[in-house]
């Protein structure tokens, strides 16, 4: 029998930090909506996720490398992960003296924490797995092409924690949250469409408007 | 309201579909006719016996909720490429339970049939509107009237027998006047009520094949929203029957399919030419006819609507994925009933 711990995806967490509803019908109900925003990140992370190590010297480069954190119980592929300062090989594994995680992202800096959230997670899996501190990752927009480098602080630490306990709750409890229209977060989600945020059903609507059109119809003629 | 997508329909026999960076490509004997990017599609469609995919581009339809499906030239479903199945769990056992219970069943299916009726009855009224030689014809009025009935009968049934009863009588009321609504178009074009397996006459033929890409289009909303196909609440559960697109479908029919094949003869987009008759009796389309009515199909599709229940604006060709999701809502308990499309 196959082991029974669920481990939850990266990306999960950043669609959390955005709205919980949103993480629910992509990961519980598993709606899947490409709209053209996902379909150019698609795009940028194809460019990305060739995965691979390239090595300059004195700095490696890892592309699509999968990791995965046992206490945190996530799993996910990091776009890119920066080794600096090769020292040696120490057991046979190179020894560096920082490892820097960079996520790609389309558009502009945001002023929600989802991106640093996952950011930082993907810096305590890289921790556990590397046994050595991860103190700082950067974030590549696309628009305008820089990097915005990311420290992974005590508080931006705590932030992430309390998310990653937060999905595990809403995972394990199988239920979708209702609705919450935000203008500001709502008209850039894909889920737009499915989620219909901005009608709050009262109990009895739908089977009252079905009647009452249907009699409205044969009224008139 | 989000950007309708196209549905690529390939109807030449010997190609070869692959995918190439973020889009699908079209190859015949090693040609590249054709890319399209990937994100633009919910769907593909292979209507022809020779037409293939590579294993590449069935995972990313797959993984992007794009349906790629094979037919016969005809239309009828053969196949469809699928990766691990869409949706939740949850849903779809949601979905069985109901379809066991009775009452459940019948407030769903209840709503399904009375949105057919409702929509054939506005068909019907508006032809009686917009024609004068139309407003005096007494079959037609009666016609309304006995479909008015039948919906009145269907919001009344209490089992599903019932409910069959007034549905195939609504049906038949419609189809007895269905060529009262055919004027300008080829004089050699006559209907004289519903037939199929095979249809024996022209608007026959050309309402079997609007079906079935109504069928097709209504198969993979379910499955874009998480649902199973084939286990239906008005349509029982046959092997290999599709129950919940038919359900799904019955709705849509006057609207989207009846419609345009009305058009299509009265504007003499299709005449007699269009069709060839087998030793067998059967009426069929022509191939080229086939691709002309595919076009006309999408075209339609991109036409705008107010949808009756939402209030937005959006295509018809989005109202089988936007109906499929309300069923989806309201199985999962978000809404307390089925709010079926009602056409205005």
């Amino acid at each position: 029998m196959e082991e029974d711990i669920r481990y939850a995806p990266l990306s999960a967490l950043q669609h959390l930090v955005y709205c919980e509803r949103q993480c629910a019908l992509i990961h519980l109900e598993r709606v899947w909506l490409d709209n053209r925003l996902t379909a150019e990140g698609n795009v940028l992370h194809e460019k990305t996720h060739q995965e691979g190590v390239e090595s300059r010297p004195g700095i490696g480069i890892a592309r699509g490398l999968q990791v995965v954190s046992q206490t945190c119980r996530l799993m996910g592929q990091c776009d890119v992960v920066e080794f600096h300062g090769r020292r040696g090989r120490g057991g046979g594994a190179p020894r560096w003296e920082s490892v820097q995680p960079v996520e790609y992202k389309r558009g502009r800096p945001k002023s929600h924490e989802a991106d640093r959230v996952q950011l930082c997670a993907q810096a305590l899996c890289l921790e556990e797995m590397l046994a050595m501190p991860v103190t700082a990752g950067a974030l590549f927009y696309g628009e305008p092409r820089r990097r915005t480098p990311v420290a992974f602080t005590p508080e931006l630490r705590a932030t992430t924690l309390a998310a990653v306990d937060r999905l595990h709750r809403l995972l394990d409890g199988e239920i979708t949250p209702p609705a919450v229209y935000r203008a500001a977060l709502c008209r850039g989600c894909s889920l737009l469409d499915v989620c219909l945020p901005r009608r709050r059903e009262t109990p009895g609507r739908v089977s009252i408007w079905f009647g009452e059109t249907l009699q409205h119809l044969l009224e008139e003629g | 309201m989000q950007q309708y997508l196209n549905t690529l329909f390939v109807t030449l026999e010997g190609a070869w579909l692959r995918k190439q960076g973020e889009a699908v490509e079209v190859r015949v004997e090693g040609d590249t006719r054709l890319r399209v990017p990937l994100h633009n599609l919910d769907g593909i469609v292979c209507l022809g016996w020779d037409i293939g995919a590579s294993a590449q581009l069935m995972a990313a339809c797959a993984e992007g909720g794009i349906t790629l499906s094979f037919c016969t030239p005809h239309g009828h479903f053969l196949a469809a490429a699928t990766g691990f199945a869409q949706g939740n769990v949850l849903l779809r056992r949601e979905q069985y339970r109901r379809a066991d219970r009775e009452a459940a069943s019948l407030a769903i299916a209840g709503n399904c049939v009375a949105a057919k009726i409702a929509n054939a009855r506005t068909s019907l009224q508006r032809a009686r509107r917009d024609r004068p030689e139309a407003a005096g014809d007494a079959p037609l009025a009666d016609a309304v009237e006995q479909l008015g009935n039948a919906l009145r009968g269907v919001t009344r049934a209490r089992d599903a027998d019932t409910l069959r009863g007034e549905e195939g009588n609504a049906a038949h009321q419609y189809f007895s006047v269905f060529n009262h609504l055919l004027s300008g178009g080829d004089p050699e074009i006559t209907f004289s009520g519903r037939n199929r397996r095979p249809p024996l006459d022209p608007v026959n033929a050309l309402l079997s094949f609007l079906y079935a890409l109504l069928g097709h289009d209504c198969r993979s909303a379910l499955e874009a929203a998480g649902l199973d196909a084939a286990v239906g609440f008005f349509h029982r559960d046959r092997p290999g029957r599709p129950s919940l697109a038919l359900d799904l479908m019955e709705e849509f029919r006057p609207v989207l399919a009846d419609r345009l094949a009305l058009s299509l003869i009265n504007r003499k987009q299709v005449t007699s030419a269009d069709f060839e008759k087998r030793e067998n009796g059967a009426v069929l389309l022509r191939e080229e006819s086939r691709k002309k009515i595919l076009v006309a199909w999408q075209e339609r599709k991109k036409e705008e609507l107010t949808h009756p229940f939402l209030g937005e604006k959006m295509t018809y060709g989005l109202l089988p994925h936007i109906q499929a999701r309300l069923l989806a809502r309201h199985l999962r308990g978000d809404l307390d009933a089925y709010p079926a499309f009602l056409w205005r």
